[in-house]
C-alpha cells in the first residue's frame, strides 16, 4: 500500500514543524484528501495510527482528522471546470490507478470534456496535504 | 503544508552517492550513458537504482527493453529490477503516451516519485535527466542535496554552447561536479576538452561514435559487448573505482 509512504511523508512534515513551532507534544493534525489521488482513508489512518507508535514521543498522543477535498479542474483553452467524477467515466482501471499513485497523470490520461485540450489545470483537489496542526 | 519534501532524504538516506547525467543540450546521448553507466555500475557488483526524470522524452525504458513490468506496491512502490538495476520511470503510469506537464506538475511529480519510491539500501542511484537547466534542475538541486552531477556533451560546438551554460550555474552554485564526457566523438579536435579545462572542469574523456549501437539498443547482453561501453568504462572507471 502506497499509502504507507504518504503517512510517513505526513508524520515527518508534522514533527518538522513542531520543531520549528517548539512543540514538545503534537496533539491532533488535519489532514486534506484530495479527490483525484483516491487515498483509502481507512487503509491511510491505519498506517498513520501505527506509524506514530514508532515515529517518536511527539506523537504519543495525536489525534487525526480528515477532509476531505472535492476536485476542480480547468481548462486553460476553454475554461471549462469540471471535477474527478466526470473525469473518470472515460478512465479504465489502470489509467485511475495510475492516477491514484500520481495524481498528474490525469494530463497523461484525461482530456477536457468539452474542448479535448490536454492544457488543464488541477485547481483543487489533488492529494494529500496537511492543513492544520495543533501542539503544546 | 507541503508533506512530501521532508521524507526526502529518508527516502535516499541508505543511498551512497546520487550521480545525476545532465546535459544543457538534448540528443547528446545523456539515456545512454545513464543506462550504460547503471549497467556497468551493476555488472562491477554494485547496487544501482536509476532514475528516469526526462518525463517528455522518457528513452531509459527502450534501452533497457523494459516491458510488462510494474514497481511492487509495499510501504511505498518498490523499482523493479532490469539486468539488476533498480528502474524507476514515468511510463510505467503514463503507458508511454506523452505527459504534457506545466512546470509546477513537474515538481509535484518529482516530489511524488521521490516520496514513494522504496530505493533500500543502493551505492549509487543514476538520475537521467532531461536537457536544460529548467524544473527539473532546479528541483534535482533543491530536493537532493546529495547529488554529484556527472555532465555530457559532444563534439558540436552547437551543443558545447547550451552545455557550458549548465557548467556556469553548476560553478556558480558549488554544486559537486564529477566532470564531463564527450559523446558522440568524430575526428580529433581537442576544442571540447580545451574549453572544459579552460573552465577548471574535469575532463572525464570521450566515447567515439559508434556506429552499430542502433543494433544492442532494448538488449542489455548486447549492448554490454559494444565498443560504446567499453569506452564508457574507461571514462567512468577512473573516478568511480
Amino acid at each position: 500500500m502506497h499509502e504507507w509512504a504518504l503517512a510517513e511523508s505526513v508524520l515527518s512534515a508534522a514533527q518538522e514543524n513542531a520543531e520549528k513551532e517548539h512543540f514538545k507534544t503534537i496533539k491532533e493534525i488535519t489532514i486534506r484528501l484530495g479527490e483525484l489521488q483516491q487515498i483509502e482513508q481507512d487503509i491511510f489512518e491505519f498506517a498513520l495510527k501505527e506509524l506514530a507508535k514508532t515515529e517518536g514521543k511527539k506523537l504519543k498522543h495525536v489525534k487525526f482528522h480528515f477532509e476531505q477535498e472535492k476536485s476542480m479542474l480547468q481548462c486553460t483553452r476553454c475554461e471549462h471546470t469540471w471535477g474527478f467524477d466526470e473525469m473518470k467515466k472515460t478512465l479504465g482501471v489502470d489509467e485511475s490507478e495510475a492516477i491514484h499513485f500520481i495524481p498528474e497523470i490525469a494530463f497523461v490520461h484525461a482530456r477536457c470534456p468539452k474542448c479535448a485540450s490536454p492544457d488543464f489545470d488541477i485547481i483543487k483537489g489533488r492529494g494529500v496535504s496537511i492543513s492544520s496542526m495543533k501542539g503544546s | 503544508m507541503e508533506p512530501r519534501i521532508s521524507i526526502i532524504n529518508k527516502r535516499l538516506q541508505n543511498v551512497k552517492r546520487v550521480i545525476v547525467v545532465a546535459s544543457g543540450k538534448g540528443g547528446v546521448g545523456k539515456s545512454l550513458i545513464s543506462s550504460g553507466l547503471a549497467l556497468h555500475l551493476s555488472k562491477k557488483g554494485c547496487r544501482v537504482g536509476l532514475l528516469d526524470l526526462d518525463f517528455y522524452g522518457p528513452s531509459s525504458h527502450i534501452i533497457l527493453g523494459v516491458h510488462d513490468v510494474f514497481p511492487k506496491e509495499d510501504k511505498g512502490l518498490i523499482p523493479p529490477k532490469i539486468s539488476g538495476i533498480s528502474f524507476m520511470s514515468l511510463v510505467f503510469f503514463t503507458k508511454d503516451k506523452p505527459a504534457p506537464f506545466r512546470g509546477g506538475d513537474i515538481t509535484n511529480v518529482i516530489l511524488e516519485l521521490l516520496a514513494i519510491t522504496q530505493w533500500g539500501s543502493l551505492d549509487f542511484l543514476i538520475i537521467d535527466m532531461p536537457p536544460g537547466i529548467g524544473d527539473e534542475t532546479l528541483d534535482v538541486l533543491r530536493f537532493i542535496k546529495k547529488s554529484e552531477f556527472l555532465v555530457v556533451t559532444t563534439s558540436s560546438k552547437v551543443a558545447y554552447g547550451a552545455v557550458e551554460k549548465l557548467l556556469v550555474i553548476l560553478k556558480e552554485q558549488k554544486i559537486p561536479l564529477l566532470g564531463v564526457v564527450e559523446n558522440m566523438k568524430q575526428g580529433s579536435s581537442s576544442i571540447i576538452e580545451d574549453e572544459i579545462v579552460s573552465r577548471d572542469i574535469r575532463y572525464l574523456g570521450s566515447i567515439l561514435f559508434d556506429t552499430h549501437i542502433e543494433d544492442a539498443i532494448g538488449n542489455t547482453d548486447n549492448l554490454l559487448k559494444t565498443t560504446f561501453m567499453k569506452e564508457l568504462a574507461v571514462c567512468f572507471d577512473r573516478i568511480f573505482f
